[in-house]
């Protein structure tokens, strides 16, 4: 499991980073989107893989530890506010620079 | 437990949640609430520097859980003194802005006020993930507040700073989780104690989640690689926002040393020492490039942009210098360079207004309107930037170099601070000579000068003057506060031993 778990957390990233890197605000934004998908896996494993072991005290005798899924909720939402920001920016300034690069800038316009 | 120190971040929440539900409030109203926030968040940052000033450390416990677990709320001299310069910062702006640039967008008092309780709690929270999720609030306050106003170049520097401010967020989590994997806890206080006595295995994992943790602060204070963001985003927010964010860098050099000095500062073999072995050449780049900038830039909202940054160099040089005495006198420079950054921001937009075409540029020859009256003005901000006697300017450098001159690589802060200043001398005459230096008549002013914007920047002078008149008890406070700093063991005993002993409640 801790296998799988690493090569998808890697993958991930790695195509996040790839998009990341790209220039038009399109990709970028779903690359910031698969980047946080990997960190908050990420976040989420560092309370240790663990199967059948619910975070409840009592029900079963080795519990998972609670707090990294509480953390990993609250980067949830801050990054889904944070998406739905950022895509709304992009428009907003894909409108009013007349183009979808990252430096508001089409380095082809001058082309004829 | 008195619940005041909760305050600071609940009063400027709650003041911007009625804000922004009730936004049918007349701009009278609206302004009213944010001036008087911001004036309670004085009175507080007073009160938090007087009760921090008797010694040791004043704690809060969030919903009465014990250190460990639950969230805590610590105030040392350092916070205190953050929050009285952020909270005096912010009254200025916030006066400023309901001259000029407020009506320009749509909720900019709540915003205004989301961002101090985001800055507030950064300054004041014990908590690793707690840290992140105040950062996140300042942060999307601040993507909000940098597009108030509009136009073609606040979109777009609008975007890179929301995109590399997102990168770093990521970072920040993966830097958390990673500490959290390897300590099983996130109280900074906790996590120091767990990291000195880690075993030797550890070490790497520790020291990597340390640079990627520079990494983040870096974005934020703007340090040599990840610096690019700030002249673009500075210059093309408005004049009141523009001199908010000069506490923004802070905030970020505020989180270096907190977090280097405290979580990984302590035990018998600090980690700090490995961070700081890449922090110190970067600062010192980061100073001169500052240095090159401020010759180079075609505006002065630019070049205060650059002043920043330089700002921000000599002061994370200075952090990583050894020595109680240097950390005070950089602890000096910060409130000086705050005060005096913002300064220059407003008066940007005062010179700006008076002139018929070309706003701040230099490049651009309109006359100014006013010409003794901002002449003088910006002489005196000049003056106390470059660093000549007699405003806070020429102490905080004076002591910042007296402090350093005895440390290793001392000779090289003297060689970037006193390059970087004199480029700053040409600079500023350069700008004041063009726009002031006239051998033409005087004309009548076409608009009407705002004296109370233009008192406010007057004030803020002032206070830079009166830093420097009453800077003896200041510098006993901050060589109190670096002594502070220096001592993690106390800090981490007043948190996690509070409960215990039966200090609370």
């Amino acid at each position: 499991m801790e296998l799988l778990y690493s090569i998808t957390l890697g993958i991930l990233t790695a195509c996040g980073v790839y998009l990341l890197l790209r220039a038009r605000t399109f990709s970028v934004i779903l690359g910031l989107t698969l980047l946080s998908h990997a960190v908050n896996l990420f976040l989420f494993s560092m309370g240790r893989l663990r199967t059948d072991s619910p975070a409840l005290i009592g029900v079963v005798s080795e519990h998972a530890d609670p707090l990294p899924q509480a953390l990993v909720l609250t980067a949830i939402v801050i990054g889904f506010a944070m998406t739905a920001f950022t895509v709304v920016l992009a428009l907003k300034a894909a409108v009013e620079l007349r183009n979808d690069h990252v430096d508001g800038e089409n380095p082809d316009e001058d082309r004829p | 437990m008195s619940h005041w120190l909760i305050l600071p971040v609940l009063l400027p929440l709650l003041c911007g949640a009625l804000l922004i539900t009730w936004y049918q409030a007349s701009m009278n109203v609206q302004r009213l609430l944010s001036i008087l926030s911001c004036l309670g968040l004085t009175l507080l940052g007073i009160y938090a520097v007087a009760q921090s000033g008797q010694g040791g450390y004043t704690l809060y416990y969030l919903g009465n859980w014990e250190a460990p677990y639950g969230i805590t709320l610590v105030l040392d001299r350092l916070s205190a003194l953050m929050l009285l310069v952020t909270a005096g910062l912010s009254l200025c702006c916030v006066l400023y802005a309901c001259r000029t640039a407020d009506r320009r967008g749509a909720h900019f008092h709540p915003l205004f006020q989301f961002q101090l309780a985001g800055i507030n709690g950064a300054f004041l929270t014990g908590d690793m993930f707690n840290l992140f999720v105040f950062f996140e609030i300042l942060l999307i306050a601040s993507y909000a507040l940098l597009l108030h106003g509009g136009g073609r170049a606040r979109s777009r520097a609008g975007l890179h700073y929301v995109i590399i401010n997102l990168v770093g967020s990521a970072l920040f989590i993966l830097a958390v989780g990673t500490l959290y994997g390897l300590t099983g806890t996130l109280n900074m206080a906790d996590m120091a104690r767990i990291i000195a006595e880690s075993p030797e295995e550890k070490q790497p994992l520790i020291t990597s989640a340390g640079l990627l943790l520079l990494v983040v602060f870096g974005i934020k204070a703007a340090v040599l690689p990840l610096l690019f963001w700030l002249p673009r985003a500075y210059s093309a927010a408005t004049a009141p926002v523009a001199a908010l964010f000069a506490i923004m860098t802070k905030v970020g050099i505020y989180a270096i040393i907190r977090v280097f000095l405290l979580v990984f500062g302590a035990g018998d073999d600090p980690i700090f020492p490995w961070v700081w072995v890449w922090l110190w050449p970067l600062a010192l780049v980061t100073l001169v490039l500052g240095g090159i900038g401020v010759l180079g830039s075609a505006s002065l909202r630019t070049m205060t942009a650059y002043l920043v940054i330089i700002s921000v160099g000599v002061l994370l040089a200075a952090i990583t210098l050894p020595g109680e005495e240097t950390l005070a006198a950089t602890l000096f420079y910060l409130i000086h360079s705050t005060i005096l950054a913002a300064v220059f921001f407003l008066i940007a937009d005062l010179v700006g207004r008076q002139r018929e075409e070309g706003y701040d540029r230099f490049y651009i020859t309109s006359p100014v309107g006013y010409r003794w009256l901002l002449g003088g003005l910006f002489f005196i901000a000049a003056i106390g930037m470059v660093g000549l006697p007699p405003f806070s300017g020429f102490i905080s450098k004076a002591w910042l170099l007296q402090s350093a001159a005895g440390a290793p690589g001392g000779v090289l802060l003297w060689g970037g601070m006193i390059g970087a200043s004199f480029l700053v001398l040409m600079a500023v005459s350069r700008a004041g000579s063009g726009w002031f230096w006239k051998p033409e008549p005087i004309a009548a002013p076409l608009w009407p000068l705002d004296k109370v914007c233009f008192s406010i920047v007057a004030v803020m002078l002032a206070l830079s003057l009166s830093l420097a008149i009453w800077a003896n008890p200041v510098m006993g406070y901050l060589l109190d506060a670096a002594a502070q700093l220096r001592d993690p063991n106390g800090y981490i005993e007043a948190v996690l031993g509070g409960l215990s002993a039966g200090g609370v409640l």
